[in-house]
This record gives structure tokens, sequence and C-alpha cells, in this order.
């Protein structure tokens, strides 16, 4: 199943976020735990999450720093600040409604679904 | 350029090629590119656990960073002030002034090392060899430390740092040098390579780990020598000025000048021009490549006609101390002619006019360096060994090593045996070779010669 752009795009920023509050990491970590988390359904075009890192960085959400680990590769880490945090919970309350929005009005779409058939 | 069978297919050439290509794109600036190319190696590794061919892991690794002008596009809208910021200073706002105070704060360090031997009783005028033995110690592992705060290195690179200048410092001060002391002097001369190179691993910020990053560093030399003589243009006139003011109204600061602000200054400069040239890069970068295929035709020129006009005066093999020394100096600029060109030059063209002009640059190069070389071995053979001949033999040796690697990869490039990416490895690899014989020179040469 192919999530629709609009989607992705929405909620591209609070996964980051997200991923990133679990710790300091960098671009190719954030991109598979993001696949771990969705099972695999959830596949970005790997280029376009160093723009959003970017953004979220210039935002002040981010900060980040170029570390040599043990791999001796030099990779840029990025971690989560106050502001961050601060916007992740934002997020996170928005998505809740959203979520329990959506969870009603189709409990109560397959509701008034069964009573059709009783009806019926 | 991926080959059909995975035998001869390069991954660090096809991984440079395509770095060159992300590059291309003004929104992406070369930090942008070392973080997709880390997301890109990373991938590949992954692809080639699971039992991936080299060529499959790096197409299907590419593939999934996506679309570069989609991605290019959103780094475009990210940083908006990049697609003309190539005319003004590389970063915005605060991380731009906080680079300001660290650049200045290390000038600061290296300029107060240059006057810390006054503590210890020593004075430029007095004395001069102290000050001459120790310069390069003062400012270029302060740069080195310069690049460790920018580069985020740990540790362990400031260890590198500390044991390499006290290595040196107490070979330049505790060795017995004699009153009048060729390997002292040659110590003098080679000890800068050295710490020009501790300056290097610092650079690359991945402890000269990868080609792309060498490559850099040797751009970044060649880019740092331009603009070093400019500020030094500058801060003469500079001085000259604020010592004919003075004088005006009657101060004379002459002294003051000579012993505390050109000296200082001028080891505050060492640091101040690294940070320049690092700000300034992708804006006036080519510089030194645009100088280098200026003089390449010129310097090709010179050294034939030269080479003609020893053939037939037929006095190749009766050279004097002076003319092997001029050869020798200019056998060096060619090699750092040959160094710029090749390390601005696009990896992926194919080959063309100009390398063919490089290939005779490089020939040319190489029959004065065998001429010089059998001039140097008849005065060894007819007047016995100095320390100042075996440098120069030792020199002219790696010199012809050297240029041979260059002439047979760019006749292998010419001739499409094979891409760049050789010549380049060479031109990366060969440089631990000079900064060990300069450490030869100036750790082994004295003892060898009794100091003398």
């Amino acid at each position: 199943m192919n999530l629709s752009k609009d989607l992705m795009a929405a909620s591209s920023t609070p996964l980051v976020l997200g991923v990133i509050a679990e710790g300091e990491t960098y671009g190719y970590e954030i991109v598979k735990r993001v696949e771990e988390l969705s099972g695999g359904k959830l596949q970005w075009t790997d280029g376009m999450l160093y723009p959003l890192l970017h953004r979220l960085e210039k935002q002040g959400f981010l900060i980040s720093r170029w570390h040599v680990g043990d791999s001796n590769r030099k990779r840029k880490y990025y971690a989560i600040t106050e502001d961050g945090r601060k916007t992740l919970c934002e997020q996170q309350q928005q998505w809740q409604i959203i979520n329990q929005a959506l969870n009603k009005v189709w409990c109560d779409i397959q509701r008034s679904g069964s009573h059709d058939i009783e009806f019926a | 350029m991926i080959s059909n069978s995975p035998n001869l297919f390069d991954l660090e050439q096809s991984i440079t090629q395509w770095r060159q290509f992300v590059l291309r794109r003004s929104a992406i600036v070369s930090d942008d590119a070392d973080e997709l190319e880390s997301h890109l190696r990373d991938q590949i590794d992954a692809f080639m656990a699971q039992g991936l061919h080299a060529d499959e892991a790096f197409l299907i690794a590419t593939k999934r960073i996506g679309n570069l002008e989609a991605v290019s596009h959103e780094f475009a809208e990210v940083h908006t002030g990049r697609l003309w910021q190539n005319l003004v200073f590389n970063q915005q706002g605060a991380s731009w002034s906080k680079d300001v105070l660290i650049a200045l704060g290390f000038a600061v360090v290296a300029a107060l090392l240059f006057q810390l031997p006054r503590l210890l009783g020593f004075n430029p005028e007095q004395h001069e060899w102290v000050y001459a033995r120790n310069i390069s110690l003062f400012c270029l592992p302060v740069l080195a430390g310069y690049w460790v705060v920018k580069r985020q290195l740990d540790s362990r690179a400031w260890w590198l740092i500390v044991a390499t200048v006290g290595l040196f410092a107490i070979a330049m001060n505790a060795f017995p040098w004699q009153r009048i002391s060729d390997t002292g002097d040659l110590a003098v001369l080679h000890l800068p390579i050295v710490l020009w190179f501790l300056v290097g691993v610092m650079y690359t910020g991945n402890w000269w780990q990868t080609d792309a990053r060498r490559m850099d560093f040797i751009r970044f030399s060649g880019e740092y020598a331009i603009y070093f003589v400019l500020i030094a243009l500058g801060g003469g006139v500079l001085t000259a000025l604020t010592i004919g003011l003075f004088a005006f109204i009657g101060f004379d600061i002459e002294f003051f000048a000579q012993q505390w602000l050109i000296p200082s200054g001028a080891m505050g400069a060492v640091v101040i021009v690294g940070w320049l040239v690092d700000m300034k890069k992708g804006a006036v970068e080519n510089m030194a490549p645009v100088l280098a295929r200026i003089f390449t035709p010129l310097f090709t020129l010179l050294l034939i006609s030269f080479l003609a006009v020893l053939l037939v005066s037929g006095r190749a093999f009766d050279m004097q101390r002076d003319v092997l020394i001029g050869l020798d100096a200019m056998l060096i600029i060619v090699l750092g002619l040959v160094l710029y060109s090749v390390s601005s030059r696009e990896p992926s063209a194919p080959a063309g006019l100009f390398d063919t002009l490089q290939l005779l640059l490089v020939l040319s190069a190489l029959s004065i360096n065998l001429v010089a070389l059998s001039a140097m071995s008849d005065r060894i053979f007819a007047m016995g060994i100095t320390p100042n001949r075996l440098a120069a033999l030792g020199e002219n040796c790696i010199l012809l090593i050297s240029l041979s690697g260059y002439a047979w990869y760019y006749f292998g490039l010419i001739r499409g045996a094979h891409g760049f990416a050789p010549l380049e490895r060479w031109q990366t690899r060969m440089v631990p070779v000079y900064v060990a014989w300069a450490a030869m020179v100036v750790l082994v040469l004295p003892i060898v010669f009794d100091f003398g």
C-alpha cells in the first residue's frame, strides 16, 4: 500500500523528531528506524530526509555535530533540543486528536453499517 | 562509469563521481555532500552484507537516495541564501561569528606562542637560531588544533598534536647542533612539510581516510599559499604605513614592529588564512587551478628549451651546486603545478588536450630530474657525501618515483586504459612518502652526520 504524499509529508516531522528523541543519531539510522517502526510500509526517498533535518535544525529543534564513530566513518549526528521536545509534544497532541476523531468516526460507521444489516 | 563485470567495478571511483555530480548543484555544499556520501556508504555496506555485488549495491543505494534534482530543490528551499552566497561568506549569523571568534582565539594563541621564548630569556634579535628552528612549531600545530575544533575530532587528535610537537620540539632544541650546521638548515626547511601534513590529517576530519578528503586538502593547500601571499602583502603595506605615520609624529616604533607586530602578526595570519580559505571555498575556489592552467604550458616550454640547450651545449654532466639547487627548486614547483592541475580536474571528463600537455610537462620534468640525478651522483662520487647532497639525492629519487607514476597514469588516461581515479589515488598516496622523507631529514639525517 502506498501512503499518500501529503500524509507522508505531514507525518515526517513528528516521526523524525520522535526517532531523534530516542537518542542522538544520524540520517541512515533514522531511515532504518522509521522502516522498522512502520514494519517496512513507510519508505522514504532517503535523500529527502536531509533537507528536512536541516530545516528542523534551522528552526532550532535539532542540533548537529560531526563525529567520527568507531567505523572511522564521518557522520553528522543530530540531537533534539528543548524546543524540539516541545514541538514534538504539541505534534503528539495534535495527532492524537486526529487519531481519536478518526477512530470515533470509523467506529460509528461500523456500528451504523451493522445496524443497516439488522434492519434489512 | 559502471562496467559490466563486477570485478572491474571501482566502487571508490563511482562514489567519487557520484559526489561530484551531487556537488554540481549550487544549493548543495560540500558538508551536505559529505552527509549524503556517508549515507550512501552505509547503505552500500548494508546491501553488500546481504550478499550483493559492489556494483549492484551502488546502483540500488544511489537509486534510494532519490532524484537529485528534487533533493537539491529541497535543499535550496531550506538554505535560500546559498544560491547567490557564492559572492559572500559561506555561513550566516550565529555560527559565522562563532567561527570568527574560534579562529581569532587560535590566531592569538599562535601569536603569543611566538613571544613565549622571551619568558625564557630569548629574543629574536640575539637568538635568531632558536626562532628559526622553532618558528613552524609556533604556528602550524595551532592551525592543526583549529581544525580539531572545527571538525569536532576527539581527544586522540589532541594527543597526536601534542606528541608530534613534543617529538620535533625535542629534536629541534635538544640536538647538539654544531655552530654552522647544514643538517640544522635542512631540518628547518623540512620541518614545515611534516607539520603541514599534521594540519592535513586534522583538516580532512576523518584521519586522512578517503581520497576525496585528501584531494580536498591538496586544494586547500593551493588556495592557502595564494591567500597567505596576498595577506602578507597587505600586512607589509599596513606595517610600513604604521611605521611611517608614527615616524611623522616623532615616534620610532620600528623596533616594536620588528620584534612584536610582524612576527606575531605572521603567526596569527597562519591560522586566519586557514579559516578564510575554508570559508571561501566554493567561492573563489579555483584560484590555484587557474594559475596552474596558465603556468603549465609556460613551464613546459621552459623545461623543454632548458633541456634542449643542455643537450646541445653538452653541459648536462658538468653542473655546479647552484644550478642543481635551482633545478631542484624548479622541479618541486613543477610537482606543485601538477598537484594542483590534478586536483582541479573534473574526474569524469574524458582525456583532453590539457592532459597531453600535462604529460609533456611531467615527461620533461622527468628528463631534467634524470639529468640532475646523474650530475648529483657524479658529485657524490667525486667529492664524497654531505648532508646537502644526501638530502638532494633523496628528494630527486622520490621525485623520480612520483613523476614516473604521474607519467604512467597520464599515459594510461590518454590512451583510455583507465579513468582519472588511479591518477588521483597515486597523487594522494605519494603525499605520505614526501612527509616520511621530510621527517627522516629532520630526525635521522642530523644524527647520521653528527649534527654538522
